[in-house]
């Protein structure tokens, strides 16, 4: 298995990553190391193992429909680089993004 | 060339579920506070944090897929759908893949012998974004964005429906009979305009000679669109979009597309091929949920008799079929009907009243049923009066308007405005003998077989007796006195 310069830039873009030209050749290398790496365990018979989603063997657990108290607005927000009106603000949107 | 087509309709309907809390936190999920208000460590997606699944969801959830005859899934599971968008904190959403709480099932419209079966997909739980506040007009325009993430987290169900719509007309029908049975489960406050019920729309032209896969045609999706109508009004701009451009020989292009209320028009918002990559994976967080035959027979047991079996009864008890339509569609105009048909067992006196004068007035002041001025039960006691002659159907009207207005009952009503029905046949009989002796002109033209000239006199009787005399007791006096006077 390996990985090209076209699918790394791909996987960089969706992850908003701003990868310089350099680079990306060797990530190209690295990140095809580490999956190569995985695809180790193609070598394993799993022709009897069920397929998993979780590791730990909980199953359902939930809570009562019951209000607990939030966090003062001004908590909330104090980390925004900037705040107007109690909100968070934020650039100009649609212009690219996803969703 | 001009090519047949047809129009391929699905559409994805968000409704937000009526918790007191948030699906992974205890925040309040409640409309309308000032921003920011309901937040803390979880919903705001800081690191470290861990969600806990709200049972309450889950419950509302699988009372709308069984009311929607879906199959429920004794196993689903949780997955992170990730993007980028200012209202979205953890920069993903927590959703369910490919193993949704729900599937197959489906939505009946039409009526009678039109009556059509709507395929549902599947329904899923998830949470639902923060509430962006463009500054500026449109969202194109705007200089910024305020984020108010008190939304953040509520609890969502998403039905998809299949592809199985063929006009802007169906897909009204589905969404309006979709609405009518969630209003009946209590589940949701389902309001379009508050954006606890939302709509995207996936259109595509299928050529008539098409074989290959729906799901290969290029497909436009109308996202948001805050009204039934709107949705209506969208559909039907972009299937004269899509035929003019496939009349001029350009392609689709598969986007999505914003829909402008003022010009009824819809607009490119961004194209499709990328955005779709949202990399789902199962979310590590939240164990599988596993749900017993014991708490789905629960479920079951908690369900509300359905509209379908509603106008069924309806039906049977003599109501037309179109007033069932209307009666069922709103579950409070419902409830006040059964009230007022408990107090006052007339089906069809009881229906009329509801529907014409009543809906009417409620119509006029933009009233719900939820909350009537007038109660069932003085309703009812209306119908009473004019069942036993003291008033007259029109004089009814009178007293149900004040009614409305001030809150009284039929009898205070009557009282203050000495609407008394005269039923008195002595009483009548003298104003009677009175309008014939002084219409001998009309009364011959009356024996000379103008049937007409009977119902001025009618009016002239009414008249004197301001309306309170019983019409058809007039009626008769007229004939005896002018047959003793011929």
């Amino acid at each position: 298995m390996s990985l090209t310069n076209k699918e790394v830039q791909h996987v960089a873009r969706l992850a908003r990553l701003a990868i310089l030209p350099p680079e990306i050749a060797e990530a190209t290398g690295t990140l095809g190391r580490v999956l190569d790496y995985i695809n180790l365990l193609n070598e394993l018979d799993t022709e009897h193992v069920l397929p998993t989603t979780h590791v730990v063997p909980l199953l359902t657990t939930w809570r009562e429909d019951r209000v607990e108290p939030s966090l003062p607005p001004q908590v909330a927000v104090q980390n925004g680089p900037e705040v107007l009106s109690q909100m968070f603000v934020v650039p100009k949107i649609l212009d690219g993004g996803a969703g | 060339m001009s090519a047949a087509y047809e129009v391929v309709i699905g559409l994805e309907v968000h409704v937000e579920l009526k918790t007191a809390t948030k699906l992974f936190c205890g925040c309040a999920n409640a409309f309308g506070q000032e921003p920011n208000t309901e937040t803390c460590p979880v919903c705001l997606g800081m690191p470290g944090v861990l969600p806990v699944l709200n049972g309450e969801a889950v419950s509302l959830a699988a009372r709308a897929a069984l009311a929607l005859h879906c199959e429920i899934h004794s196993y689903s599971k949780f997955d992170r759908k990730q993007y980028f968008y200012p209202d979205l904190p953890k920069a993903y959403q927590i959703s369910q893949y490919d193993q949704p709480l729900a599937e197959n099932g489906y939505v009946e419209i039409g009526f009678g012998e039109g009556k059509r079966k709507i395929g549902i997909e599947r329904i899923h739980l998830e949470e639902d974004a923060g509430k962006l506040n463009h500054i500026g007009n449109r969202l194109g325009d705007a200089t910024g964005s305020l984020v108010d993430l008190n939304r953040a987290g509520v609890p969502l169900i998403e039905i998809v429906s299949r592809p199985q719509m063929h006009s802007p007309e169906e897909a009204r029908q589905y969404l309006t009979e979709l609405k009518t049975i969630l209003s009946y489960l209590d589940i949701s406050d389902l309001r379009m305009e508050e954006g606890s019920m939302r709509c995207d729309a996936n259109i595509s032209l299928k050529p008539s000679d098409y074989t290959g896969s729906l799901f290969d045609l290029p497909r436009v999706e109308i996202k948001n669109v805050n009204s039934f109508r709107n949705v209506q009004r969208g559909i039907e701009y972009e299937i004269g979009r899509q035929k003019e451009r496939l009349a001029q020989g350009l392609a689709i292009v598969r986007e999505t597309r914003g829909f402008d209320d003022a010009s009824g028009t819809t607009y490119s918002q961004r194209s499709k091929e990328e955005a779709n990559d949202y990399r789902y994976f199962p979310e590590p967080d939240l164990p599988p949920l596993v749900l017993s035959e014991e708490w789905l027979a629960k479920q079951q047991h908690m369900m509300p008799e359905l509209p379908d079996s509603l106008r069924a009864g309806l039906l049977q008890r003599g109501v037309a079929e179109r007033d069932v339509q209307v009666l069922v569609q709103d579950p409070d105009l419902y409830r006040y009907w059964q009230q007022a048909v408990a107090e006052f067992s007339d089906v069809r006196q009881v229906t009329n009243w509801i529907l014409s004068d009543y809906s009417r007035l409620m119509n006029a002041h933009s009233l719900s049923f939820a909350a009537p001025t007038v109660t069932a039960k003085a309703l009812a006691s209306l119908l009473r009066l004019i069942e036993s002659g003291t008033l007259s159907g029109k004089m009814a009207k009178e007293v149900l308007e004040a009614m409305f207005e001030s809150g009284e009952t039929p009898q205070a009503v009557v009282k203050r405005l000495g609407l008394i029905q005269i039923t008195d046949q002595d009483a009548i009989r003298d104003i009677v003998s009175s309008v014939v002796m002084a219409n001998p002109a009309v009364v011959k033209d009356f024996l000379g077989g103008k049937d007409k000239a009977l119902a001025f006199l009618v009016g002239q009787v009414m008249k004197q007796t301001k309306g309170q005399a019983k019409p058809d007791l007039v009626n008769d006096l007229l004939r005896e006195v002018i047959a003793t006077y011929a």
